[in-house]
C-alpha cells in the first residue's frame, strides 16, 4: 500500500490492533479498496487502515494513538455522503462508527431518544412510531444513512420547509475531540442557555472538530393523517406562483417537491406514472397533521394549484393513490442516475422566490455547454438538484461540467444562494466555500478549526485548506 | 468478525490481465462503471448486515471487480473468497437506483476467479468437474444418479447407513448434509408428462421447461404446471431429457459450458411454433431470460437467443399475462380462513422482478387466505449451492426465515423455486406446515373444482 505524508507503519497498525482487537482493524488489500470512496462521483482516495470501535472509550483510544503518533482520522458511518466527505486522508486512519449502532434510550416523558452515533437514520423513526412518535427529517438514503453521519452533515431531506433539518432535532452531543477527551454537550432540556451553544458547532462540522459518539434527538408527535396531491404545469413559473400562494395562504404543508422538465421525462420514460408529455414542471404537495386540517389544507392547495395555470391537479383518494403520486418523485432520481454511467448530483439552494430563475440558469448552462442536466428538489426549501448525467472517463465533457458547475455555483451565489444545503462541502465543494464566505469569514471557520484541532488530525483538508 | 470459511489454501497466482480470457477487464466498461457507490443497496444485502464490512456489500464487491478490470488489484484468493461468500440473491438489484446489471458482473467474477484458479484445490476441482462438466452436463447422467439416490432411499438403505453408522464413513461436510438430502421422486418428469399435450380448445402454444432439480425432486410440481396449463387453453410441448439450463454453470463461473447447456437447450424447442417457453424455477428462469448476452457472439445461436428470451416465462407471469381462469370454490378445496404465506424467491422478486403474480395466483384460491410474510423478499439462505458452500450463513438465513414463518401461523407456505422450497422445508422440519409451489396449490384447486358435482 503506497501512502503519503504521515502514514500507518506497522507500529501503528499493531498498536490500534492491541487496543481494539485484530479483527476489528482492517489492512487487507482487498478490504481497503472498497473504503476508498463515498457516495459522492468521481472522487476516490485508498484507505490505508479501517478500524471499528465499539464504545465511545475505543474512539478516545484510537484518537489518543492518532495524536501520538500524527496520524490524520476520517470518522465514517455508512459512507454514503455526497461531498466526498468521508472519503479516506492519504495514510489516515478510516474511524468506521457503524458497530455503535445500539439507541439507548428512548424517553416517552421528554420526547427524547439517545442514540449512538452508528444508529441507521430510519431506525430511529421506526424505533419512535409504535410510540406515536416522529423523528421528521429523512434524508433520500434514510434506509442506510447513519445518525452521526446526518449529524456530522447537518442532513435535509424532503421535510425541510415544515419540519427544518437535522440540527433542529439534536439536543445533546457526546463528542470526543482530538486529544482523546470526551464532552457532553446539551441537555434534555427544551430551554438551554449555558454558556455557548456548543453542540451546534458540531452539528454540520463534517468530522473536522470532533467525533461524535452519542446523539440526543428531540422527537415529535406523529402526525395522524397526510394528504398528497400531484400538479403539473407546463411552466416553472405557474408551479412557483403556486408555492407562493400556498405559503401566502399561510399553508406550511410537509413536503413541496418538484421535477423540471428533463427530469419530468425520464421519470415518465422509466416508471410510466402517467405524467403529462408537455409538462414543464411537476409539483409534490403533501400536508400532514390533524386530520380534519389537513383534508381542508389539501382542498385548498388543489384549489390554489388550479387557479395558477395547474394542467392537471389530482388528489389521491388513499394510502396506494398516495404512493403512486409519490412516485413520480420517488424515482426522479433513479430514472436519471441510469441514463449515463455518471451521475453527480449537486445541492445549490436559493431563497425560495428566486427557485425559477436559478432553474431556468441551470437549463441554459446545460445548452451552452452541450450537457445533460436535469433538476429536481425541494421547491419550499429553494434546495434545487441540478443532476449532470455524464462520462467521468470522457475528460473533454468533465471540463464543460466543472465549467457549468463553477457558473451555476457562481450565479447561486449572486442570488444570496448557498453551494450547499444539504450534503455538506466536503472535497467536492471546498474550492466555491471561500466565494460564498469571504475572506472575514473563511479566517473566523480556520480559527475554530485552529482552536479545537491544533494538530488538524480531524478529517484534515475536508471543508477548507 | 468471523472470516467466511473456506477449504482451499493459498494459491496466490495469475492476475487477471495475465489470464487467457478477460472476464472483467472483457465486459463493456459501461457496465463496471455503472455503480455510483450510494450505499442503497447495503441494507438489502444479506452478508453486509451480517458482518458491516464493505466488501462484504454489493458496492464493495463491485469495487474489487473495478479494480480487477481497471488491472489495480490482481485476481487474489481474497479476492475469490468474496465472489463465493455472495449469495448471488441479487436483492441489491432492487435496490440499486442506477440499474447495475449486477448478475453480468457476479457471473464475470466467479469466471474471472475461476480462470485464475486461486481457490483451485484438488478435492474442490474433483466436484466442480463431477457436478458442472458431468452431472449437470447430461441428463442422462443426472437421471441415473437421480435413480440410484431413489433407489438408495426407497429401499431402506439409507437408514441402515445412518443407523449402523456407516455414515460416519462420509466426510464431514457431506455427512452434514446428509439429512437434509431431498427425497427423490419414483417417476421423473418424462413418465408424467407426455412430449405433447393439448387441451380441448387451444388459445396459446407454449413449451414447458422440466428443470434439473425439479425434475428428480418435484416431478410433480411439473405435472401441476402442464394441468394448470392445459386448464388455461395451452398446449403443452415438452420435449424429452432436457437437462440443465446453465445456470448452475453461470453462477459458479463456469461460462463456456453456461453456452453450451443454453445451446443444448434451445435446440430441444421448436421456438417458432410456440407463444411461450414456461420455467417454475425461479433460478432457472431468472437465468434462461438471458441467453441473449449469453450467446451474443456465436452467430449461429444469437438470434435464436434472443426469440428465446422474449419468449420465456415464470408459470405465474404467464398466467397473469393470459388472464387465468379463477378456480370455482369446491367441496374438496382448502377450508375457509386456510392460512398460507408466500416466501419470494430471490431470482423470482429480484432476478425477474416478478411479485404480484404468484400472489395473484394464491389469492384466486377459494378458500385460501393470503397472510404477507415479514421480509418475504430476504433470501432464505439456499441460493443455488450455498448452503453447500457456505453453510454457516446460509443457516443464519434459514433460521430467520423459519422464525419469520412460524410468526404467520400460517398452515402451508409457498414459494417458486427448487431450492427455497427445500431449504425452508428443511428448515422447518414440520410435516404440519407443508412448503408448496402455488402452482401446485393452482392445480389441486382445479382438480378439486372438478371433482365437485355443480350445483
Amino acid at each position: 500500500m503506497v501512502v503519503t505524508g504521515r502514514s500507518m507503519d506497522s507500529d501503528a497498525i499493531q498498536a490500534l490492533k492491541e487496543r481494539l482487537g485484530a479483527d476489528r482493524v482492517l489492512t487487507e488489500r482487498e478490504d481497503l479498496i472498497p473504503y476508498g470512496f463515498d457516495g459522492t462521483a468521481a472522487i476516490k482516495e485508498p484507505a490505508a487502515c479501517v478500524v471499528f470501535p465499539q464504545n465511545t472509550d475505543e474512539v478516545a483510544a484510537v484518537m489518543r494513538l492518532a495524536r501520538e503518533r500524527g496520524l490524520p482520522v476520517v470518522t465514517r458511518g455508512s459512507g454514503t455522503g455526497l461531498s466526498g466527505g468521508s472519503v479516506p486522508v492519504p495514510g489516515g486512519i478510516v474511524l468506521c462508527l457503524v458497530r455503535m449502532d445500539r439507541i439507548l434510550e428512548l424517553d416517552t416523558a421528554n420526547l427524547t431518544m439517545l442514540c449512538e452515533p452508528g444508529v441507521i437514520t430510519k431506525a430511529i423513526d421506526d424505533a419512535a412510531a409504535p410510540h406515536g412518535l416522529f423523528y421528521p427529517p429523512d434524508p433520500g438514503s434514510m434506509k442506510i444513512s447513519t445518525i452521526g453521519g446526518n449529524v456530522a452533515n447537518n442532513s435535509g431531506g424532503l421535510r425541510g420547509l415544515k419540519y427544518g433539518v437535522t440540527r433542529d432535532y439534536v439536543m445533546g452531543l457526546e463528542v470526543v475531540l482530538a486529544d482523546g477527551t470526551v464532552c457532553w454537550l446539551g441537555s434534555k432540556c427544551v430551554k438551554d442557555v449555558a454558556g455557548y451553544s456548543m453542540k451546534d458547532l458540531f452539528v454540520g462540522s463534517e468530522g473536522t472538530l470532533g467525533i461524535i459518539t452519542q446523539v440526543l434527538l428531540r422527537l415529535l408527535p406523529r402526525p395522524k393523517a397526510k394528504r398528497t396531491l400531484l400538479a403539473t404545469y407546463d411552466s416553472m413559473e405557474n408551479a412557483a406562483r403556486t408555492v407562493s400562494k400556498i405559503i401566502e395562504g399561510q399553508i406550511i404543508p410537509c413536503t413541496l417537491e418538484f421535477l423540471d422538465r428533463r427530469t419530468c421525462q425520464c421519470v415518465e420514460d422509466f416508471a410510466k406514472v402517467g405524467l403529462p408529455t408537455e409538462a414543464a414542471a411537476v409539483v409534490l404537495m403533501e400536508t400532514d397533521g390533524h386530520p380534519a386540517v389537513v383534508e381542508d389544507e389539501a382542498a385548498r392547495m388543489a384549489e390554489v394549484a388550479r387557479e395558477n395555470g395547474a394542467l392537471t391537479v389530482e388528489l389521491a383518494r388513499d394510502e396506494a393513490h398516495a404512493l403512486r403520486l409519490a412516485s413520480a418523485r420517488r424515482s426522479a432520481f433513479a430514472a436519471l442516475a441510469r441514463i449515463r454511467p455518471t451521475t453527480i448530483l449537486e445541492d445549490v439552494t436559493v431563497p425560495r422566490s428566486r427557485l425559477p430563475e436559478m432553474v431556468r440558469y441551470i437549463e441554459r448552462m446545460a445548452a451552452e455547454h452541450g450537457l445533460q442536466i436535469a433538476t429536481f428538489g425541494h421547491f419550499g426549501d429553494g434546495n434545487v438538484h441540478p443532476t449532470f448525467l455524464t462520462d467521468e472517463r470522457d475528460t473533454a465533457e468533465m471540463v464543460k461540467v466543472e465549467a457549468a458547475m463553477e457558473a451555476i455555483f457562481a450565479h447561486t451565489i449572486a442570488l444570496g444562494g448557498t453551494i450547499t444545503g444539504e450534503h455538506g462541502v466536503g472535497l467536492a465543494k471546498k474550492n466555491f466555500l471561500p466565494a460564498q464566505f469571504g475572506d472575514a469569514s473563511m479566517d473566523l471557520l480556520r480559527l475554530v478549526k485552529r482552536s479545537i484541532d491544533p494538530a488538524g488530525l480531524l478529517n484534515p483538508g475536508k471543508i477548507f485548506d | 468478525m468471523s472470516a467466511h470459511p473456506t477449504s482451499a489454501p493459498s494459491t496466490d497466482k495469475a492476475a487477471g490481465g495475465l489470464a487467457p480470457v478477460r472476464f472483467l477487464g472483457g465486459l463493456d466498461y459501461s457496465v463496471v462503471q455503472q455503480c455510483m457507490h450510494c450505499g442503497m443497496c447495503l441494507p438489502s444485502c444479506p452478508t453486509y448486515l451480517e458482518t458491516k464490512r464493505e466488501r462484504n456489500s454489493p458496492r464493495g464487491r463491485i469495487a474489487l471487480m473495478r479494480s480487477i478490470a481497471d488491472g489495480e488489484l490482481p485476481v487474489t484468493r481474497e479476492f475469490g473468497e468474496e465472489m463465493y461468500y455472495c449469495l448471488g440473491c441479487l436483492a441489491c438489484t432492487t435496490a440499486c437506483p442506477a440499474g447495475v446489471d449486477y448478475p453480468v458482473l457476479f457471473e464475470h467474477a466467479r469466471a474471472e476467479v475461476e480462470s485464475a484458479g486461486v481457490l483451485d484445490t484438488p478435492t474442490r476441482r474433483f466436484w466442480r468437474w463431477l457436478t458442472l462438466r458431468q452431472l449437470f452436463a447430461h441428463p442422462w447422467m443426472l437421471r441415473l444418479a437421480g435413480r440410484l439416490l431413489w433407489l438408495y432411499q426407497a429401499s431402506g438403505a439409507c437408514r441402515l447407513v445412518r443407523e449402523w453408522g456407516l455414515i460416519h464413513l462420509l466426510p464431514k461436510n457431506l455427512r452434514d448434509l446428509e439429512p437434509s438430502t431431498p427425497v427423490v421422486r419414483r417417476r421423473f418428469s418424462d413418465e408424467l408428462i407426455a412430449e405433447t399435450e393439448t387441451p380441448a380448445e387451444i388459445r396459446h402454444r407454449v413449451g414447458l421447461l422440466t428443470g434439473c432439480v425439479q425434475d428428480l425432486v418435484f416431478s410433480d410440481v411439473n405435472r401441476d404446471t402442464a394441468d394448470v396449463l392445459l386448464a388455461n387453453g395451452c398446449a403443452v410441448e415438452t420435449p424429452r431429457s432436457q437437462g440443465c439450463c446453465g445456470s448452475l454453470h453461470a453462477h459458479n463461473g463456469d461460462l463456456e459450458q453456461a453456452r453450451e447447456q443454453a445451446r443444448r437447450l434451445i435446440d430441444r424447442f421448436d421456438l417458432g411454433r410456440l407463444d411461450a417457453v414456461i420455467t417454475n424455477a425461479a433460478g432457472c428462469g431468472s437465468h434462461l431470460k438471458h441467453f441473449a448476452p449469453l450467446l451474443a457472439d456465436d452467430p449461429a445461436y444469437a438470434d435464436r437467443a434472443r426469440e428465446w428470451d422474449r419468449k420465456v416465462r415464470d408459470i405465474s407471469e404467464w398466467l397473469v399475462e393470459i388472464g387465468f381462469r379463477a378456480p370455482a370454490p369446491a367441496a374438496t378445496g382448502p377450508g375457509p380462513g386456510c392460512r398460507v404465506t408466500y416466501h419470494e424467491a430471490c431470482h423470482l422478486c429480484h432476478g425477474q422482478g416478478i411479485s404480484a403474480q404468484p400472489r395473484a395466483v394464491l389469492r384466486s384460491i377459494p378458500g385460501l387466505e393470503l397472510v404477507e410474510l415479514r421480509d418475504a423478499t430476504h433470501c432464505c439462505g439456499s441460493a443455488g449451492v450455498y448452503n453447500i458452500t457456505q453453510p454457516e450463513q446460509a443457516a443464519k438465513l434459514q433460521a430467520e426465515k423459519v422464525a419469520h414463518i412460524r410468526a404467520t401461523g400460517a398452515a402451508c407456505v409457498a414459494t417458486a423455486n427448487p431450492g427455497c422450497h427445500l431449504q425452508i422445508q428443511n428448515g422447518l422440519a414440520d410435516p404440519a406446515v407443508p412448503v408448496r409451489h402455488p402452482v401446485s396449490l393452482l392445480a389441486e384447486a382445479y382438480r378439486a373444482e372438478a371433482e365437485t358435482p355443480s350445483a
